[in-house]
């Protein structure tokens, strides 16, 4: 073989499935000063620019150790060995030089140090269908240790998924897949059934021990699972939101159900969708949605307004300024289209073209994001029926409207029809809302909906 | 041996590549001529990251060639704030990328071509690649007058630069790209080019300013596509390929898989902001509210493209102090970056005491928090 690396055979004893094979103790490896090698056009030094390790992480041979740079060149430089970073000799924007060394390295002692020339990734061998280097045109990743130890165990590389960074193939990627091999658990070693028959044959009551060997009970198979727990910060937009969920909090929510009959409405807004396309707006109902809420609040205008911090004074707001919940890279963010009671539909649905353009983009202003009134959280559109939507400060109250479903209803005749049925469910602030309200305002808004002519008459 | 350069070929590219012997190309040694359909400069560099990671260039040498729609593409280690005009930018609607290879920042647009030399790394030879564009440049227009400096830039008539070098080394495989300026938008590019920003300390490599020119205003009948056949064939000749260029999709995972993962890391905010390199920002900004002026002071330090500490100077009592150092603690781990304050700074509004007037003032200094990055 061309590897000069020695295994400890020992260490692979399938009865010991959880013993690590990392460095992690035992004896003290030997320590290894990984020199800077040469970049090339005779570069003497280069600026180390960014680390990707630090002291004490486990490193694998081809693993990235540090990014530098010389004249516009940017080196990535990888390590030769696996082993722990012992020490980092130069600190971010320092220079280093080329011959000398740059980061220290604990080598584990049983494997001995990799030879000193690169190892290529690409060698010439005879066993080639464990070293399978090309899969469709891919270079395999994994060390010449994993190599050998797939080539002990006739594994083919190809068939084995790395878990490893770039899915590079690791030592517990081979371990898994000789695992699901052998089946459900691995049989006792052989010296723990020599033991068993002795306990049988004595007046010596049996010890718990001798009961557990006797019974190889197929259990699940040890699952060998390497992912951590990632614990993150919670940071700008996320910490605003905290904020305003925990305010929200303090507010007595009550919420009122109702189911609304869309049939109507799904026929009108097929004819008026190529009109407005012909004006290059997309139509879809929240235009719809929106200014008939606006005509609701015409009649309930205390779901419009706003409760100041000692609750004494109830403002009510001139503008129905309707916000409109939008899933965002960022997260849920809620721009409003402003003076509702003012708008055709043909303008709400405008601006909320140009509202969800920026909100997709990620690049909403501040004017689009403050100053609501009122909420619309059209969750439909991803799914669910009846929903418990939080009310946002300082608003009294917010709609969250399901999707619409093709449901059987009856008619005035006792006829079963195919009705379109969509659910909503109001959240208001039960300081200053009461249910009744809340319920007059939904008929007027299901009224509106449900027979559109009927926004005719009441359009300003 | 002479390269049919007006045949490139347009065949599906699965005949070209699928080949019994694994890798890229139809030909496994040998030099490979590829050149994108593709302007997106995302997807360009991803292409450029999947040869570097994932073809076998033992015995290979490949040419890219490759134009993009207006962008602004920074080296690995630089400061975008201090390399260019962002607003700018995003008024404009041209992208921002960071390319993985050294070097400054350019502008690129569709008058402006890019050739990237990829070989193993012990075959990397900046000062043989340019040479060979020279050459291929002479051969198509004897009259040029340019020649390649010690900095590996392309200078015509001794003074104007028409091209920029940089370069990435991996383990095993290296790459040399540069760009070649035929018929760009000079005005666009100088005006973003320029940062507006003062007061900014950072440790990142900085861009050295150079006059350039288009070789078009040297010989108007030039066109990006003549010069991208004369190097393809000098670069032919060199390697003596005999097969015509092969184009490639950068968004085809049948010929590149892995390639769409690739083109996405590099549009990621991670990459493109979160990778520059630490540094520290002090100015001061006026505000005019009402009738008065009012001088603020902002000082922040910025790693991984996150404010990592703030400090906001008001005049006394402008804003209660408990909202400022509010802004303070919510800016404090945020990005560095409008829309994420934009969102944040209206967010916690909700949670303000409801005055017209305080909202007003907060919305002012927010705005000009946001202009700030």
């Amino acid at each position: 073989s061309k590897y000069a690396c020695v295994f400890d055979k020992s260490a692979f004893n399938f009865s010991h499935q959880q013993r690590l094979f990392r460095t992690s103790a035992v004896s003290r490896g030997q320590i290894v000063q990984f020199k800077l090698s040469d970049i090339g056009e005779g570069i003497t030094e280069v600026t180390v620019k960014e680390w990707y390790i630090k002291e004490g992480d486990s490193v694998s041979q081809f693993d990235s150790i540090c990014e530098v740079q010389s004249d516009k060149a940017s080196v990535t430089i990888t390590s030769r060995y696996d082993g722990i970073i012992r020490k980092l000799h130069y600190n971010l924007d320092e220079i280093a030089y080329v011959g000398k060394p740059l980061v220290d390295i604990e080598i584990d002692a049983s494997k001995g140090v990799a030879p000193e020339e690169d190892v290529v990734e690409t060698p010439a061998m005879s066993h080639e269908e464990h070293t399978h280097q090309e899969i469709k045109g891919h270079k395999t990743l994994a060390t010449p240790a994993v190599r050998r130890l797939a080539m002990e165990n006739n594994i083919k590389l190809s068939e084995v998924i790395g878990t490893g960074k770039d899915n590079r193939i690791l030592k517990e990627d081979i371990l898994n897949f000789l695992a699901k091999q052998t089946g459900a658990i691995l049989p006792p070693s052989p010296k723990a059934e020599i033991i068993a028959p002795l306990s049988k044959s004595e007046t010596v009551p049996t010890a718990p021990k001798d009961k557990a060997r006797k019974i190889p009970i197929p259990v699940s198979r040890p699952i060998v699972f390497s992912g951590k727990d990632k614990t993150e910060p919670i940071t700008g937009f996320h910490k605003a939101m905290v904020k305003t969920m925990s305010a929200a909090l303090k507010i007595p929510h009550f919420g009122y159900c109702d189911e609304i009959d869309l049939t109507h409405l799904v026929q009108l807004r097929e004819e008026l969708k190529p009109l407005a396309q012909s004006r290059g707006i997309k139509l879809s109902f929240m235009p719809f949605f929106i200014k008939a809420a606006s005509l609701g609040l015409l009649q309930y205008p205390i779901l419009n307004a706003s409760l100041d911090e000692s609750c004494q004074n109830v403002t009510y707001k001139a503008s129905h300024n309707i916000g409109v919940a939008m899933d965002t890279e960022q997260g849920l963010i809620v721009p409003n289209v402003k003076n509702v009671q003012v708008s055709s539909i043909f303008e709400i649905a405008s601006e909320l073209n140009r509202l969800q353009a920026l909100g997709s983009a990620g690049q909403l202003g501040t004017n689009d994001l403050t100053g609501g009134t009122f909420t619309l959280s059209n969750i439909g559109t991803i799914g669910g029926t009846y929903a418990k939507a939080v009310i946002l400060p300082p608003e009294v109250a917010i709609g969250a409207l399901g999707k619409i479903q093709v449901l059987p209803r009856f008619n005035g005749k006792g006829e079963v029809f195919k009705a379109q049925i969509m659910n909503v469910s109001w959240s208001a602030d039960h300081r200053i809302i009461d249910g009744a309200t809340m319920a007059r305002f939904s008929n007027l808004w299901k009224s509106y909906l449900e027979n559109p002519a009927s926004m005719l008459l009441d359009l300003k | 041996m002479v390269l049919q350069s007006s045949f490139k070929s347009c065949l599906p590219l699965s005949c070209l590549l699928r080949t019994p012997r694994a890798g890229f190309g139809g030909t496994a040694s040998g030099g490979l001529i590829i050149q994108s359909l593709s302007n997106d400069v995302y997807q360009n560099l991803a292409v450029e990251d999947w040869i570097h990671d994932h073809m076998n260039l033992e015995n290979r040498q490949v040419l890219f060639l490759w134009r993009n729609s207006p962008a602004v593409v920074i080296g690995r280690h630089q400061n975008p704030w201090q390399e260019c005009n962002l607003q700018l930018m995003r008024q404009k609607n041209i992208k921002l990328a960071r390319r993985r290879s050294g070097g400054g920042t350019v502008y690129h647009d569709l008058g402006n071509i890019n050739l990237t030399f990829f070989t193993t790394r012990k075959k990397y030879e900046r000062m043989e690649n340019l040479k060979l564009v020279v050459k291929a440049l002479k051969a198509l227009r004897p009259q040029l007058n340019i020649h390649v400096t010690d900095r590996y830039d392309i200078l015509l008539d001794g003074q104007y630069k028409i091209s920029g070098t940089a370069a990435k080394l991996g383990r095993t495989t290296a790459y040399h790209h540069c760009t070649l300026l035929c018929n760009a938008n000079k005005f666009v590019l100088s005006s973003v080019l320029k940062s507006p920003y003062k007061g900014l300390k950072s440790n990142a490599t900085p861009s050295v300013r150079a006059s350039v020119k288009n070789l078009f205003e040297e010989d108007p009948s030039l066109t990006c596509e003549m010069l991208l056949d004369a190097i393809a064939e000098e670069y032919a000749t060199q390697h003596r390929i005999d097969h015509p260029i092969t184009l490639i999709n950068p968004t085809d995972e049948t010929v590149l898989p892995g390639i769409n993962d690739k083109s996405k890391e590099l549009q990621t905010w991670e990459w493109v902001y979160g990778k520059t390199p630490k540094f520290s920002v002090s100015t001061c900004f006026n505000m005019i509210y009402k009738d008065s002026v009012l001088d603020v002071k902002v000082d922040m330090d910025i790693k991984h493209g996150r404010i990592e500490a703030c400090d906001i100077d008001l005049p006394q009592q402008w804003l209660p102090p408990a909202l400022c150092s509010e802004l303070v603690k919510s800016l404090t781990g945020s990005k560095f970056c409008p829309y994420e304050t934009t969102a944040l700074s209206s967010t916690l509004l909700r949670t303000c005491p409801q005055d017209y007037e305080l909202h007003s003032k907060w919305n002012l200094l927010c705005e000009n928090m946001t202009m700030l990055m």
